[in-house]
């Protein structure tokens, strides 16, 4: 290496490492169990709550963090279209962790379910009992995770289009 | 080294000129590598059709199985329940007993009365449905004791399930399917079902010899599946329940709705409600090691029973204003002190319920059969 790289906060790396392994967990979580009808149903949707409610805190923590911390900037030679794709998907990716487990929530609670993760905790209802707000909500929450979905395999590939073909110092800032 | 927040050093020109695009020239000097990025993004979006179902035509998701009932029923109703769709919404109370306590730590139990609301119907997804038609009748409960720890069920007058695993419940939703020639089930495709599976073959035999009840007041509803009761000492035990009506048994008859209308089992219902509280006693049965945990086999009538309290239904009102209509009535909403068993039913009927009451809710919904009607118990 000619020269030290601009790296993100060791914080930052961690609640970026962490809450990858989380969101990629929790949108194969959503697609796998909406898929069966078998016993492993219960056990994956008692599981994909506890996550949501877990990625929903982290996420709140990351965005406070990024304001007081701000990343590297991107490369100076970067093509002013991938710069704006670069921040147009960030935006996205927060916004999507933001809403995917605040849609969950309001969903649950306007379907009148019991909303309960780690097994015994009870949260409150965020919205009042709607059946048609539940509809709306339920096709939401399927949407956005379709759409969290596309952004993370755009973040994936241009991750290893700056580590693979630009070799730039990008991904290594991350890690 | 250097973090984020430190100033960037001098010598990088921030936006200094305006910077060339060699994308594509990069990826042409390193097609391998632009390739490799290609298989993991293709891989990664091919694990994830996977796992949820799309590359598996034969796996049995909620949405085949809503499908299949839809189908089994002649078509979907918009805006309704897609099993059990024509019925009425109930509220009261229930009270735990003492023994129940020693059970289940779940605060149902509590001895406290515990709200409930809920809904008896039909079982046809047919929601205009005849009440002179023999089928299943059903009772759905919401028990919420303070704290919020809801106790959600939904009980048939059966024994059982005429089945014990979801494929086999689909296979016979597709041989119920109306013959679109004939609009009645192809008596052929149901013999084969039944030569298929004993079981089922048994449990219509035992459903023939079972005395039918003449409405909802008289009947008795029964758990269906096996659930694991949790004591305050940890034990786990596997039970069935069943809610025993205190009215006294009167038989059906087909001639009961003669000259009466299609609701007339609904009518009769409010008009019992009105008179005075209609009661239930919720009786356990527990197994013994060994018995079957099969929706479609019956435990031997020794087993231990044990009295788990008293329902009061006092209210019976139209679903659309009602407290039933908008509630899922799904099988493993269990409080603390109660679990799944490895019974696979109930994790299906969930996960089914879930997909039915996402249609229904996202639907314009007609007026039920037995609109606009309520009666009360006179306190």
């Amino acid at each position: 290496m000619s020269r030290p790289v601009p790296h993100f906060t060791l914080f930052s790396r961690l609640l970026h490492w962490g809450m990858a392994i989380l969101v990629l967990a929790m949108l194969f979580i959503g697609i796998g169990m909406v898929s069966t009808t078998s016993p492993r149903y219960a056990g994956l949707l008692s599981v994909h709550k506890s996550i949501g409610i877990i990625i929903l805190v982290l996420v709140a923590v990351r965005l406070v963090n990024r304001l007081r911390h701000p990343p590297p900037p991107l490369p100076a030679d970067l093509p002013a279209w991938q710069k704006i794709m670069a921040r147009a998907s960030h935006v996205a990716l927060y916004a999507l962790m933001f809403a995917l487990p605040l849609v969950g929530w309001s969903m649950l609670s306007a379907g009148g379910y019991p909303i309960v993760i780690f097994g015994s905790l009870h949260l409150p209802a965020i919205l009042p009992h709607d059946a048609a707000m539940f509809a709306m909500l339920r096709s939401a929450h399927s949407a956005l995770a379709f759409a969290l979905f596309a952004v993370f395999l755009g973040h994936l590939g241009a991750a290893l289009f700056h580590a693979l073909i630009r070799r730039d110092e990008v991904l290594e800032s991350m890690t | 080294m250097p973090e984020a927040d430190d100033p960037p050093p001098p010598s990088e020109p921030q936006e200094a000129h305006v910077a060339q695009d060699d994308t594509l020239a990069l990826l042409k000097r390193r097609p391998l590598q632009a390739l490799g990025i290609g298989m993991v993004l293709a891989a990664t979006a091919g694990g994830f059709a996977y796992v949820g179902g799309f590359l598996s035509p034969n796996r049995l998701s909620a949405d085949k199985m809503a499908d299949a009932i839809e189908t089994a029923g002649g078509g979907p109703h918009a805006g309704f329940r897609r099993a059990h769709a024509k019925g009425i919404c109930i509220a009261g109370h229930f009270t735990g007993s003492v023994a129940a306590r020693t059970l289940s730590s779940a605060t149902v139990f509590s001895g406290a009365p515990v709200p409930v609301a809920g809904r008896f119907a039909k079982a046809s997804p047919d929601p205009y449905a005849a009440d002179s038609a023999i089928g299943t009748r059903s009772m759905a409960l919401r028990l919420q004791p303070a704290g919020g720890d809801e106790w959600r069920m939904a009980i048939n007058d059966t024994p059982g399930l005429a089945v014990s695993t979801p494929e086999a419940f689909y296979e016979n939703a597709l041989a119920s399917a109306p013959d679109p020639k004939t609009g009645k089930p192809d008596p052929a495709r149901m013999a084969a079902f039944l030569a298929r599976h004993a079981e089922a073959a048994a449990f219509k035999a035992r459903m023939k010899t079972q005395p039918i009840a003449s409405g909802f007041a008289t009947d008795s509803y029964n758990s269906i599946n096996g659930f694991l009761f949790v004591a305050p000492d940890g034990t786990r035990r596997l039970v069935r329940w069943s809610m025993q009506a205190s009215d006294a048994f009167v038989p059906f008859t087909p001639q009961d709705g003669a000259g009466r209308g299609a609701n007339y089992m609904f009518e009769d219902l409010l008009a019992r409600v009105a008179k005075g509280p209609m009661t239930w006693r919720l009786i356990a049965t527990i197994a013994r090691p060994g018995d079957p945990n099969r929706a479609a086999e019956v435990w031997p009538e020794d087993r231990q029973k044990v009295d788990l309290g008293t329902l009061v239904i006092d209210h019976v009102e139209s679903e659309a204003t009602g407290n039933c209509q908008d509630v899922n009535f799904d099988p493993l909403v269990l409080p603390a002190g109660m679990a799944a068993s490895d019974d696979p039913i109930p994790f299906a009927r969930s996960a089914v319920y879930a997909a039915s009451f996402r249609r229904r809710t996202g639907e314009h919904k007609p007026p039920s059969a037995v609109a606009n009607q309520q009666a009360e118990a006179p306190r």
